[in-house]
Formats: structure tokens, sequence, C-alpha cells
């Protein structure tokens, strides 16, 4: 027989599970998550890049020239290509979360979340296009 | 179409056992069955030692609350007919410390629902001759929603924060809080802030949002906490640019 654990009565030995450092792999809406709590570090390169881009054109069209040079090393559009990825799915997991956050009133009626996501959407549209004519258009 | 299913139920005996095992059950399987089911016919025919909680089989009680095949369910809820052809893999609520079988220990869970105040405060008791505090259909469905919690503790098991953190307040408790915020005769709001504006609080929130998809009563849990952040932030702006104003 095997012995007993140490078990006293009335006060029953728990039994705790411990947690695995992987406990996001477990489970798909988990991993969309992490992947989505990520995206943050792929916003900040984003804004970096822009701030860099911004000082560079202040130090003159020769600075600027040699910093379009270094954004076409493969390296660089691998990673922007993928930060693009990472950025387009936070702003999308973003609007889709909103409704849940936005509790917006009209006439004592909420107001459906579908609504509020398609505001979001149609706004990012918008700006997308006015910063596509400026860059294309213009 | 088979008449028996496979049901693996998690046992944990802490007299004998230092971790939980798998212990096979062939059930009859029922098209009108929920797992629910299952377990009583096990308890009732195969093995008498199985514990687990259960009340009133009909989704409003809130015990009967298990991990099926990996998920937070209510076992009255769910039918052996969503698993088929099975086996049907039964634990208890994740997160939570095991007693024994599929019984876990819920006093956290009591201690952290009493800490946010969950009834109708006021500042001034109304004398009853005044009568009943009254209210409009639209006060009312500010916090209806959010009224319907069972406390049944999915959300706990869906939560990985609570998992990793188990000072974590959590998504029922938060939601239970916003639902007694959002009455218009309740007076209590600053009194849950002090208390949910705490790391272990509010923010302690990632925004998962597991605690909504599996609440079997649509209490929306991440939208709740979600929305206290909101006022928490409106509130914390609101006394700095306007110190003056009363809380």
């Amino acid at each position: 027989m095997r012995a007993p654990p140490a078990y006293t009565e009335y006060h029953p030995r728990w039994f705790r599970r411990r947690i695995s450092t992987y406990w996001w792999l477990g489970q798909w809406s988990y991993l969309l998550f992490i992947l989505r709590e990520l995206t943050s570090v792929f916003v900040a390169y984003w804004v970096l890049i822009t701030l860099l881009q911004i000082s560079a054109l202040k130090a003159g069209p020769q600075a600027h020239a040699q910093f379009q040079e270094f954004l076409r090393a493969p390296l660089l559009v691998t990673l922007n290509a993928i930060s693009l990825l990472f950025v387009v799915f936070h702003a999308v997991t973003w609007f889709n979360l909103l409704p849940q956050v936005l509790v917006l009133r009209v006439g004592g009626k909420r107001l459906p979340g579908a609504v509020i996501a398609a505001a979001h959407y149609f706004g990012w549209g918008v700006v997308s296009a006015a910063v596509a004519w400026l860059l294309v258009g213009a | 179409m088979t008449d028996t299913i496979t049901l693996e139920v998690a046992r944990y005996q802490p007299e004998t056992d230092a971790e939980p095992v798998f212990q096979s059950y062939q059930t009859p399987f029922r098209k009108d069955w929920v797992v629910l089911d299952a377990l009583n016919y096990i308890k009732d025919k195969l093995d008498g030692s199985l514990s687990f909680r259960w009340s009133c089989r009909m989704g409003i009680c809130g015990s009967c609350g298990m991990m099926v095949n990996g998920e937070p369910k209510l076992t009255c809820a769910v039918f052996l007919s969503d698993y088929a052809p099975g086996p049907v893999r039964v634990e208890p609520l994740r997160y939570f410390p095991v007693i024994r079988d599929l019984v876990i220990e819920w006093t956290d869970f009591l201690e952290k629902l009493k800490s946010v105040n969950p009834w109708i405060v006021r500042d001034q008791e109304k004398p009853l001759s005044e009568g009943e505090h009254l209210q409009t259909p639209a006060q009312l469905d500010a916090y209806k929603q959010f009224s319907m919690c069972i406390n049944c503790m999915l959300c706990y098991a869906a939560c990985p924060v609570y998992g990793l953190d188990s000072l974590f307040t959590g998504p029922a408790a938060i939601a239970l809080a916003q639902r007694y915020n959002l009455d218009s005769r309740d007076q209590g709001a600053a009194q849950r802030m002090d208390v949910l504006s705490q790391h272990e609080g509010i923010w302690g929130c990632t925004f998962v949002g597991e605690c909504t998809k599996v609440c079997p009563k649509h209490v929306d849990p991440a939208g709740a906490i979600q929305q206290y952040k909101m006022a928490a932030a409106i509130d914390r702006f609101q006394s700095l640019l306007m110190p003056w104003r009363e809380r």
C-alpha cells in the first residue's frame, strides 16, 4: 500500500496546477492575444522610423536621400513589410474590440457595436485615402 | 450512432493522490443528455466516489461549471451530442485549487466579490415611509446585462491573468461592481473605485476577452472592465483639471 501523503482531517490538501510559461500556446485565442500585445513593439518601431525620417528631412536633402537609401536595404524592406502586417493587425483588433469599450446611447438605446466599429473603419479608410492622395496624387 | 460514450474524468483524492489522474467511464449516449446527466449516471451506477458540485440543472445556480474538453462550460448546458463520438474530457475549473475530483476551492472568489461591495450602497437610507426607489426602463437597461451574472466562475477559468496572478480581482467581481455603479439607486461608486483602481483591480486586466466568450449569461465582463477603466481615466482627468469638483 502507498503511504498516504501528509493530510490533516478537515484541512484537505488542495491541488494547484502550475501554469506553464507557454500557456499562450495552448489555445488559439490566447496566441492571438499575445500576438496582439506584440504588435505594440512594431507600432513603436514605426514611430521611431517616422521620427528618424523627419529628423533626416530636417537635416537637409542629402541626409534625407541617404536615409531613403538606407530604407531600401533588403533587410529594412523585409522588416517594414512584417511591421506593416503587425500594425494592420493592431488596428483591426483594436477596432473590433472598441464596441465593447465605447457605450454610446442614442435616444436611450445603446448604439449597436457594428455601427461603432464601422464608423472607425470608415475613418481609417478616409485618412488612408488622404495620405495615399498626398503621396501619389499630388 | 453508438449508444455509449466515453467520459474521461479527472480524479483527485487528496488522501492518496499526489496529483489528478484521468479515469474513463462508459455511459449511455442519449441525445437529450447533458454532460451533467452523464456525471450523475457515473455517480449513481458506476462509481459513487466521484465528487462534483451541481444543483439546479438549468443554468441558473452556477454550481456545475467544469472544463469540458478544455473549455469552461456549465455541464448542465452542454449536450453529450456536442462532443460525439467522444471521448469527453471533464476536469475541474482551471486556475482554482482542487479540493477533490471536480470540486474546486472558491473562497478566493467569494472574498473578491465581497471586496467590491456588490450591493446597493446609500449615503443615507431612505425611510420606508417614502416608498421604493423608482427606476425608469432606461435606467434599468443601463446595468441589466451585468446583473445577469450567476457567479459560476467560468470567466475566472478562462482568464489567464487570474491564472498567472491570483491577486487579480477578476472578471465577474468587476462586472458586478460595474452593475451596481450603473444602478441609478446606488451611491457607492467612489468606494468601489478605491478598491478597483488598484493594480490588481481593473488595471490588471489586459483585455484577453475570453471571459466574455465563455460567459453562459452574456454578461460581457471584459466590456464591463474596459468601461470601468474609461470611467476611471475620465474621473482622474476631471479631478486633475477641476480639483474643486466633488468626487
